[in-house]
C-alpha cells in the first residue's frame, strides 16, 4: 500500500513539474516585461510555442549526425528524470531513494555534455563558440555545486534530498551561518546554470556573447521545442532545490493524507511564484557581465561553498 | 535560550569572516571602503550582542565606539582622502583575486585548527568568537601584503584591528580603558596615516608602495 501510494505521488509529482515548468518560464518573462512597462507575452505563451514547435518540420542539417537528432531527447529526459529526484510538494518519493543530490548534479552534467557536444556536431562557429563557453561555466559551477552538496551534507548529516529537508524542517539545527552561505552560492550557481542575466541573457539572438542560444541555434521543430522544455525544467529544479532545502515548510511528510499533500501542493506553487519574481527583479535590476569575469563570479560561488563547509566545523565541534 | 544564543553569536562572526573575504574581493576603492564600513556595522552588532549575552554593558560602550568611529567617521574621512588624491577610480591588486581568495581560505582553514585545537577547554562562545576573530585578523594581514595602493592596505589595517576587538569581546571582555585607550591609538593612527599620505603623494606623485623600493635599494631605477 505505501508503495503504492509512493509510486502514486512520485508519478503526480513527475505531472507536475513538466506542467508547471512552462508556466514559471511564462511568469518569469511575463513579471520581466511588466517591470519594463511592457505588456508581455501572456503567462501560457511557452504552452503555446510548445505546440507551435511540435507542429512544425524539424530541419536537419546534412552533416550531422545521428547524435544531433538524439541530443534533445537524451537532454529532456535527463533533466526530467533529474527534476523528479527533487521533492517538490511531498517528501516520500519513491525514486527519492534511488538517487540523492550527487545523482542530480551528475544527471545534470551529462545533460550539459551532450549538449555541448550537438553544438559542435554540425560545425558551425556559433555553436563551437556557444560549447566552449558552456564547457567554460560548467566546469567552474560544478565545483561549487559539489561544495555545496557537501555543506549540507555536513549540516543534514545525508546528501539524501528527501532527508535533508526532513531534518532541516525539524529545526534541531539553528541558524547557520554554513546554511547561509550554502543558500548565496546556490543561488549564484543556480544563475549560471540556467543562463540567466549576469552570466548570460536566455531571451536574445544577436548578442556575440550568448552561451546557451548559441548551442541550439541549429534546432528546429520538435527538437527546440523538446530543448526548450529541458531548459523550463531546468530552471524549476533549481527553484524547488532551493525550495526544498532551504524552506522546506508546506513539504507534506511520507504517509500524510490528502490534506496535507494539498497543503504541500499550494505551499510549492507559492514558492515558485515567489522564485520566479524575485528571479524577474533581479534580472532587470543588473546588467550582464562580461564572459571573461564569469569565472571570477563562479569563483565566489566556489568560496562561500569552502568557506560554508569550513565554517560548519567550528559549529559542529560543540 | 543558550542555543539560540550562540546561533545568533556564531552567525554574526561568520558573517565577519565573509565580510573580509568580501572586501579582498573588491578592487575599486570606493566600493571596498563601502564593504569596510559594513564590516565594522556588523562588528558593533557583534559586540552589541556579546554585551547582551554575557551581561556586560560595558561593551556596548565598545560596540557604539566602532559604530561611530569605524563605520562612520572613517569611511566618510577616506572617501574625501581618495577623493583629493584622485585615485577613487584606480583597481589595484599586486596578485589575483582568485589566487588572495585560495590563500585566504588556508589562513581561515590554519586559524580553525590553531584556535579549536588550543581552546578545548574553554567555553563555546569564546572559542567560536575566537577562531573567528583570528580568520579576520589573518585576512586584515593578508589584504595589507596584497594591496599596492596605500589606502588599500591602511583598510586592511583597520579590519585587522576590527578581529582584534572581536577576539576581545569573545573573550570576557577587556577592561574598558584598555578598550577607549585602543580605539583612540587607532583614530591617531588613521589621522598619522592620512597625513602620511599626502606627504607620500607630494613627494612621489602617487600612493603606489612600489614607489617606494627603489629608496630601500631593492629596485636600480
Amino acid at each position: 500500500m505505501t508503495l503504492l501510494r509512493d509510486l502514486a505521488v512520485q508519478s503526480v509529482q513527475m505531472a507536475l513539474v513538466l506542467l508547471l515548468a512552462p508556466l514559471l518560464t511564462g511568469l518569469v518573462r511575463k513579471v520581466k516585461a511588466r517591470l519594463l512597462r511592457r505588456v508581455g507575452p501572456p503567462l501560457i505563451q511557452p504552452y503555446r510555442d510548445f505546440r507551435r514547435l511540435l507542429g512544425k518540420e524539424s530541419i536537419v542539417a546534412t552533416n550531422g549526425s545521428w547524435l544531433f537528432c538524439a541530443v534533445p531527447y537524451l537532454v529532456f529526459a535527463l533533466t526530467w528524470v533529474a527534476a523528479a529526484l527533487v521533492p517538490t510538494f511531498a517528501t516520500g518519493l519513491l525514486f527519492s531513494w534511488s538517487g540523492d543530490l550527487i545523482a542530480i548534479v551528475a544527471l545534470l552534467g551529462s545533460g550539459r555534455f551532450f549538449l555541448a557536444l550537438a553544438g559542435m556536431d554540425i560545425g558551425t562557429s556559433f555553436g563551437g563558440i556557444g560549447s566552449s563557453r558552456e564547457a567554460m561555466i560548467a566546469s567552474l559551477a560544478e565545483p561549487a555545486m559539489i561544495m555545496i552538496v557537501f555543506s549540507l551534507a555536513l549540516v543534514a548529516g545525508s546528501t539524501q534530498l528527501s532527508a535533508m529537508a526532513v531534518y532541516l524542517l525539524s529545526l534541531q539545527e539553528g541558524l547557520r551561518v554554513t546554511l547561509a552561505m550554502a543558500l548565496f552560492a546556490l543561488i549564484m550557481v543556480a544563475i549560471a546554470e540556467n543562463g540567466r542575466i549576469p552570466v548570460d541573457n536566455p531571451a536574445t539572438h544577436l548578442e556575440l556573447t550568448m552561451v546557451h542560444e548559441a548551442m541550439v541555434l541549429e534546432y528546429s521543430g520538435r527538437h527546440l521545442a523538446l530543448i526548450e522544455l529541458a531548459a523550463s525544467l531546468k530552471l524549476l529544479l533549481y527553484a524547488s532545490l532551493i525550495g526544498c532545502v532551504f524552506v522546506p515548510w508546506g513539504l507534506a511528510p511520507p504517509n500524510s493524507d490528502l490534506r496535507g499533500y494539498a497543503i504541500g501542493l499550494l505551499s510549492y506553487v507559492g514558492k515558485l511564484a515567489v522564485c520566479g519574481i524575485a528571479l524577474a527583479a533581479f534580472e532587470t535590476s543588473i546588467a550582464k557581465m562580461r564572459v571573461f569575469r564569469v569565472p571570477a563570479f563562479l569563483g565566489a560561488a566556489l568560496m562561500l561553498g569552502l568557506l560554508g563547509t569550513l565554517l560548519r566545523f567550528v559549529s559542529g565541534s560543540f | 535560550m543558550q542555543g539560540l544564543a550562540f546561533d545568533i553569536a556564531h552567525l554574526l562572526a561568520g558573517s565577519l569572516v565573509l565580510v573580509s573575504f568580501l572586501m579582498i574581493y573588491q578592487d575599486r576603492l570606493p566600493s571596498l571602503i563601502n564593504v569596510f564600513a559594513l564590516h565594522a556595522i556588523l562588528l558593533a552588532a557583534s559586540v552589541a550582542w556579546q554585551a547582551t549575552i554575557q551581561n556586560m554593558p560595558e561593551l556596548y560602550v565598545t560596540a557604539m565606539i566602532a559604530l561611530l568611529f569605524k563605520a562612520f567617521v572613517i569611511p566618510v574621512s577616506l572617501r574625501r582622502m581618495i577623493v583629493q588624491l584622485g585615485i577613487h577610480r584606480e583597481i589595484d591588486t599586486v596578485v589575483g583575486t582568485g589566487l588572495t581568495m585560495l590563500a585566504g581560505m588556508a589562513l581561515v582553514a590554519l586559524s580553525m585548527v590553531v584556535m579549536l585545537r588550543i581552546t578545548a577547554m574553554a567555553d563555546p562562545l569564546a572559542r567560536e568568537d575566537l577562531a573567528f576573530a583570528l580568520s579576520v585578523l589573518l585576512l586584515g594581514l593578508l589584504m595589507m601584503v596584497t594591496r599596492r595602493n596605500a589606502v588599500g592596505q591602511v583598510i586592511g589595517f583597520m579590519s585587522l584591528e576590527n578581529g582584534l576587538i572581536l577576539a576581545a569581546a569573545g573573550a570576557k571582555g577587556m577592561p574598558l580603558v584598555v578598550e577607549i585607550s585602543v580605539a583612540f591609538s587607532v583614530l591617531i593612527a588613521f589621522i598619522v596615516i592620512g597625513i602620511f599620505l599626502f606627504r607620500i603623494r607630494e613627494r612621489f606623485d602617487s600612493v603606489d608602495m612600489q614607489a617606494l623600493d627603489r629608496f630601500r635599494g631593492e629596485q636600480q631605477p
